[in-house]
């Protein structure tokens, strides 16, 4: 500990030790300053003025940025006179005039800190005038997990930040300039054609409802309104120590009983839990692990589960894919053995099945709208939605959860370990499988389940495992600019791991943007915490012991792991998606409605294999007359060497040579064009 | 219906010319803006798929690429016409009717405020703050010359003079 020093705040006397600014000293005071632009876990940024405070040191007094000024000793500081309130005021309404105030319509009319803090200052009128009327911009709703509405953003540049600092993806940033500034995509481009993961964390750092996640909740009422409909849901893990809070409760309280009652209440005919088929994720994820250990296969193997972690390895990682394991995540297994399964056992169609999935996430309702999680043009799970948006239906019909009894899930898919349970903490999934590939391994009886070295909310957790006279490596991440930060130190030859969890959000699911707004590192804590306290109360600690993942197995799924039937549904593959960052050149245009989508990586290179074919393809498409139904771009990459990538539609050709390429990549086009 | 190994190999080397100017400057992040100052001295403009190459290559997210783009008034963003003609709107030209050129030239080329550009690609219009020669209000400057004294009549005369080149010239061409 750095030795204590002292300063005074508003005539007390406090000590500070390595504080990085004084808002973190006056806070710890117990004086809430108000602050829009300013988090702990990002780089600081100044921009709002709330945070002002007055300063008197040597003898002279200033106005300063409590944010960003260090403490020093002997600092004397007032957070509240006349002329600082004056000045807060101001640029509340400085703010509050460019930004569109339709609050009672809007979703985040209930946690939106612009409100809170404008009303805690008593803004009675806004003083400023908008610099012209302009035209309202148009929402982009583009993407299936966020929507943007620009004429609420006040430029605050929280959402920039966390995009490239916490995620490292960099999506949106600040563009143009003077009252021209926008925060937007590149090109101002609909988000959903971007390097956006969906991981939504802009979103939860908003402090306006510039950035929202998108809201499916009304389709779900509709399901529940439709007779002929029988609506089942899955509840995930990390929703039931976060919930309550909606309603009052402590972060990390597991509300799970209530919230179903609650589900029941809503029309729900049987309620689920997501843990069961994290239960059976960890069947198949430590088989598949324990396989290509034994099979000399792609080490490390890096965990599935989180649909925003794998778009950014298919967009910006792509040669590692055979890295990354080929289990769906346990949303998409719920889908898909509960759209193969309940419509028998509940004797309804399988079109009349609605699965509703309650997941914190928004990445999520991305993921559930993925041809590839389609049978027939059906997603297989239905609607996704989030925490946030299970908790404003709960309070639309009129019943305050803390007083609901609770009740159990539906079995068999409502039972589950808690290994499944603390999947959504930062290092569950590790945890888990751990559990389980131990006593593969060690052929006994695994009595101290808690492996601790995984857990937490550090940075990069590593361990090393000692199981059947193996030295297993391991690390867990969270936080896509760390998962990169790890995925750089594996090229470089830095690190080496046996198997990898990744999980975009800090902390894990538990504070995913679907969760309620306002995470910070402590309620993340107790929330991860909730997760551990029902680990124990669970009968079963281990995926393995969960005997009816077991006879799900015996009856639908080929009878044990890794099994042909559990391939099919249970298990995935990966596409390529780095052609987004690529230059693109039209060589062919089609004038059809409908086109496919053609692109072709080529290089300067004189034998570029790329470009040989962008001629073959360019001949198939005349001679199958298909000129007019067919988009074909060449994508030029900056990044060398290219090597052979050849997109059609969603199917992705690449590596290899080009002359097996091409035969391929016809009857992409064929099947591709027929299908339009 | 475009042949189309030629021309993709046409536009690869295209960006071998940027790629150029990006080895030139070792890929360096940090040297962004010149990086994008060279480009559009060759190119004339920042075309979208060169601000995509250029943000991949130096590994940066494109809106980044994009926001300096459009930070600075230097940067275009869509093609220029061959012949640049400014329009300077400082405090001098302006109340000396700057914007009575404007107004002929917009009307005469069918440009407005949000295009500045003819279609042919001959002239781009640009109304620039003050350039610094009030004594010479109010100026216009066509092709890096600078004409002090504008009026909406001496500008169409060098306007109709440029045309009337650029036909000759087609013409000759076409023989
Ligand atoms: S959802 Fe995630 S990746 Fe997309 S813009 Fe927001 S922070 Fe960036
Ligand atoms: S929190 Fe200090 S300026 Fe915004």
């Amino acid at each position: 500990m750095a030795d204590s020093r002292k300063l005074t705040v508003n005539g007390r006397e406090i000590e500070f030790t390595d504080e990085r600014n004084l808002l973190e000293v006056i806070r710890q005071a117990g004086i809430d300053l108000p602050t829009f632009c300013y988090h702990s876990e990002l780089s600081i940024y100044g921009a709002c003025r709330l945070c002002l405070v007055e300063v008197t040191q040597n003898g002279r007094t200033m106005v300063m940025a409590a944010c960003s000024t260090a403490p020093a000793p002997g600092m004397v500081i007032q957070t509240e006179t006349k002329e600082l309130r004056e000045m807060r005021k101001i640029s509340v309404e400085l703010l509050l005039a460019n930004h569109n105030t339709e609050c009672p319509t809007c979703v985040r009319s209930s946690s939106r800190a612009l409100q809170n803090i404008a009303r805690r200052l008593g803004v009675a009128e806004v003083r400023y005038k908008k610099l012209q009327p302009e035209e309202m911009e148009p929402l982009d709703l583009s993407s299936p997990s966020l929507q943007r509405d620009p004429n609420k953003c006040i430029k605050c540049g929280d959402c920039v930040r966390v995009c490239s600092e916490i995620q490292g993806v960099g999506a949106i940033y600040f563009t143009n300039r003077g009252s021209n500034a926008k925060i937007t995509t590149a090109f101002d481009a609909p988000i959903a054609g971007t390097e956006c993961v969906n991981c939504g964390q802009c979103a939860a750092v908003c402090p306006t409802g510039a950035l929202t996640a998108k809201q499916d909740s009304p389709r779900v009422w509709e399901a529940l309104y439709d007779k002929s409909k029988t609506v089942v849901v899955q509840v995930a893990p990390a929703v039931r120590v976060a919930l309550g809070e909606h309603f009052g409760a402590q972060p990390g309280e597991n509300v799970a009983g209530k919230l179903v009652t609650a589900l029941k209440l809503m029309g729900f005919k049987y309620v689920y839990d997501t843990s069961f088929t994290a239960d059976m994720t960890i069947f198949e994820e430590a088989t598949e692990f324990l396989g290509r250990v034994s099979n000399g296969g792609t080490l490390p193997l890096f965990t599935s589960c989180c649909p925003a972690w794998v778009r950014y390895m298919e967009l910006y990682y792509p040669d590692m894919l055979a890295n990354l394991s080929s289990c769906r995540s346990p949303q998409a297994m719920f889908g898909a053995v509960a759209k193969k399964v309940l419509p028998e056992q509940l004797g309804v169609k399988r079109e009349d099945l609605v699965v509703v999935s309650i997941m914190p996430c928004t990445a999520k309702k991305y993921e559930a709208q993925l041809d590839k999680f389609k049978v027939d043009g059906q997603p297989e799970v239905d609607i996704v939605i989030t925490t946030d948006e299970v908790g404003r239906m709960i309070n639309s019909l009129g019943i305050h959860l803390s007083e609901l009894a609770p009740s159990a899930f539906d079995m068999p898919m409502g039972f589950a370990t808690g290994a499944g349970v603390i999947f959504g903490a930062s290092g569950g999934v590790m945890e888990a499988a751990l559990r389980y590939a131990a006593e593969k391994l060690e052929n006994k009886t695994l009595e101290n389940v808690d492996f601790v070295a995984v857990r937490g909310m550090s940075a990069r957790k590593e361990a090393t495992v000692h199981l059947g006279g193996m030295d297993i490596k391991v690390a867990v991440v969270h936080g896509l600019a760390q998962a990169k930060e790890l995925l750089e130190d594996i090229r470089a030859g830095r690190a080496n791991y046996h198997f990898v969890e990744v999980m975009a959000c800090p902390g894990g699911c538990i504070s995913g943007a679907g969760q309620p707004i306002g995470a910070t590192n402590a309620i993340r804590k107790k929330r991860q915490q909730g997760l551990y306290t029902a680990d124990k109360a669970h009968q079963v600690q281990k995926s393995q012991d969960n005997y009816l993942v077991t006879r799900c197995y015996e009856e639908h799924l080929g009878g044990h792991p890794g099994s042909h039937e559990a391939h099919e549904l249970l298990h995935t593959h990966y596409q390529n998606r780095g052609q987004i960052f690529e230059a693109k050149v039209p060589v062919m245009r089609g004038t059809a409605d409908k086109r496919l989508p053609v692109t072709v990586t080529v290089c300067d290179d004189g034998d570029c294999a790329g470009a040989k074919l962008v001629d073959q393809i360019a001949a198939h498409i005349k001679a199958m007359n298909l000129a007019d139904r067919v988009d074909l771009d060449a994508a030029v990459a900056s990044r060398k060497p290219a090597g052979l990538c050849v997109s059609v539609g969603d199917h992705v050709v690449e590596g290899g040579e080009p002359a097996a390429a091409i035969e391929e990549i016809k009857k992409a086009i064929d099947s591709g064009v027929a299908s339009l | 219906m475009e042949e189309s190994i030629d021309k993709s190999q046409a536009l690869a080397a295209q960006f071998a010319a940027v790629e150029a100017i990006l080895a030139k400057n070792n890929h360096d992040p940090s040297r962004m803006i010149p990086i994008l100052q060279e480009i559009q001295d060759v190119q004339k403009y920042l075309s979208k798929d060169v601000i995509n190459y250029v943000a991949s290559a130096l590994k940066v997210p494109a809106s980044r690429v994009y926001g300096v783009a459009t930070f600075y008034a230097h940067f275009s963003l869509s093609p220029k016409g061959r012949h640049i003609l400014r329009i300077c709107d400082g405090t001098a030209c302006h109340v000396k009717k700057s914007h009575a050129t404007l107004e002929m030239l917009s009307k005469k080329l069918g440009l407005t405020d949000d295009k500045r550009t003819t279609d042919d690609l001959m002239f781009t219009v640009e109304l620039v703050s003050c350039l610094g020669t009030c004594g010479l209000a109010p100026v216009v400057v066509i092709d890096d010359e600078v004409h002090g004294q504008s009026t909406p009549a001496t500008v169409e005369a060098i306007i109709d003079d440029i045309i009337a080149k650029e036909n000759a010239a087609k013409a000759e061409q076409g023989k």
